[in-house]
């Protein structure tokens, strides 16, 4: 029996009932990948934030090698640190020029004397970091000490409330799309009821009856979680130049987005697809298939 | 064989459909079931395609009870049996050809085997030309030649059909139970509840009349005598 054939009739015989389950299912699919993109992409950032427990140190001008060692020997002997990266005033222009390549108006006002040297401090641990900026701000020849701890915070609790609220929204989206399903399904076996009357009593098997039913709630499921994962990705692949340029450094770590990331996400709502549509059904079929 | 032993069937406590029936069919037999409307005529058959249970009783098929069967013995036990209805419950969605396919589909015949056979059935109940229609589509002569060809292509032991001849005029309630009457000198056995006198006094078949749910009479070649 050819069971894909004949859910392909049903649903070429009701094709809005078809539509409107489809486009429900796009909404929660469309909603989950964005929603697992941005916790994904989130929690990518913290990363790289937290990645880089970054004290930076600023240096007045005139500070001297030895000064700066000197710092350097003090920080070391708390055993907080992992590592430092000393920039020249020569070098921060370079960074600052390779920064400003496309905005020649920028480079021509800035010389090297402008811009301070620094000292990058990489803590081991990100709870380090509040301790070894207080330490290097009392130094006399540091002018000022920035750290993402603000930044570290603010991705932290974007991330958490991106968890919760994304949860939240999938969780009754998923509710919602499982009871379109039942609604839906039950819909078709109602008006089919005296088709499924005479099926049995030709001898049709429950689980002849069954099937179909359970194939076209997959169907709608699986095509719109299809539909939400691509729409998904051709609204990032859009939208990336605008969140590259934004994000700066911190879109190394979330480009090039892998076919490991993208495949893995399709497997998901494809997976959570056959769940909703083949548990939707099967509530739809035990509710109103007595057989 | 098909055996009623002591069914009643009761709705409620104070409605009784059958009372305390007695019957016997015989392999390859044809019965016509007759009595006026309320007899009885139509619970019968339903507890024998087990649509229904007895409220006490036993029915036994080729010597298994029927009544005790498990739900999930039920669609293997169906496929022993054929049946037709007045308003022939065809699949309206389907063609001819799909809803005679059905009952090999059913069966799990392999998609070969069911060409092979349908195109065979429907040829020999001369609707193969019709096989793309819908039923809808058909005259009444050609729906109950379908709805009979769906019923008889798995090759069933009984074929119980319940007023065929009911919408039917009268030329074709005759092609009708002609049709019914060759399926029955295959060997399959026919029971048949009517209302067509002319069609029961002229084949001079068995006939048991029911009248108030039980059996009135019951004559190897009996009339159509409802009194």
């Amino acid at each position: 029996m050819n069971f894909f054939g004949l859910v392909k009739k049903n649903i070429r015989r009701t094709p809005y009932q078809a539509l409107a389950a489809t486009m429900i299912m796009f909404l929660t699919f469309f909603s989950l990948s964005a929603f697992l993109i941005l916790a994904y992409g989130s929690q990518k950032l913290l990363e790289f934030y937290e990645s880089k427990p970054q004290a930076i140190a600023f240096f007045k001008d005139g500070t001297s090698d030895a000064d700066v060692k000197a710092i350097q020997n003090a920080l070391y002997q708390t055993g907080k640190i992992s590592k430092f990266h000393y920039v020249s005033k020569d070098e921060a222009l370079g960074i600052y020029r390779d920064r400003n390549k496309n905005n020649p108006l920028l480079l021509e006002l800035v010389t090297a004397n402008i811009l301070p040297a620094s000292l990058e401090i990489s803590t081991k641990s990100p709870d380090d970091l509040k301790d070894i900026a207080g330490i290097v701000k009392k130094e006399p020849v540091v002018e000022e000490v920035v750290f993402p701890e603000d930044v570290v915070a603010s991705l932290s609790q974007a991330t958490k409330l991106i968890r919760t609220l994304g949860g939240s929204v999938v969780g009754f989206l998923v509710a919602f799309s499982t009871l379109i399903i039942v609604m839906l399904i039950g819909f078709k076996i109602r008006i089919k009821r005296d088709e499924i009357e005479t099926m049995k009593l030709l001898g049709a098997s429950n689980w002849f009856i069954r099937i179909p039913y359970l194939l076209e709630g997959i169907f709608y499921a699986t095509i719109g979680a299809a539909l939400g994962w691509l729409v998904t990705f051709l609204l990032l692949w859009y939208f990336e130049p605008v969140l590259k340029n934004n994000l700066g450094d911190a879109a190394l770590s979330l480009w090039p987005i892998t076919p490991l990331f993208i495949l893995g996400l399709l497997l998901i709502q494809l997976l959570t697809a056959i769940f909703i549509g083949s548990f939707g059904s099967l509530v739809a079929v035990r509710r109103y298939l007595k057989i | 064989m098909i055996s009623f032993q002591q069914v009643s069937k009761k709705f409620g406590p104070n409605i009784t459909a059958l009372e305390e029936i007695n019957l016997e069919v015989g392999d390859g037999e044809f019965v016509f079931l007759v009595g006026p409307s309320g007899a009885g005529k139509s619970t019968l058959l339903r507890l024998l395609s087990r649509e229904s249970l007895p409220t006490s009783g036993k029915i036994l098929v080729d010597g298994i009870d029927i009544t005790t069967l498990k739900n999930n013995k039920v669609p293997d036990y169906r496929k022993k049996v054929g049946f037709v209805f007045q308003d022939f419950k065809l699949l309206e969605d389907r063609t001819v050809w799909e809803n005679v396919a059905l009952s090999l589909q059913v069966r799990g015949n392999t998609d070969l085997e069911i060409n092979k056979e349908v195109e065979r059935t429907l040829k020999l109940f001369e609707i193969w030309d019709r096989r793309s229609l819908f039923p809808r589509q058909l005259s009444g002569g050609e729906a109950q030649r379908t709805a009979i060809a769906r019923a008889i292509i798995g090759k069933p032991s009984i074929l119980l059909a319940d007023e065929p001849t009911g919408d039917l005029d009268p030329q074709t309630s005759w092609s009708v139970l002609q049709l019914l009457a060759e399926i029955n000198s295959w060997g399959t056995t026919v029971i048949m509840a009517t209302h067509n006198k002319e069609i029961v006094d002229t084949h001079r078949k068995r006939v048991v009349t029911l009248k108030n749910g039980k059996i009135l009479k019951d004559h190897k070649e009996g009339k159509y005598e409802i009194h």
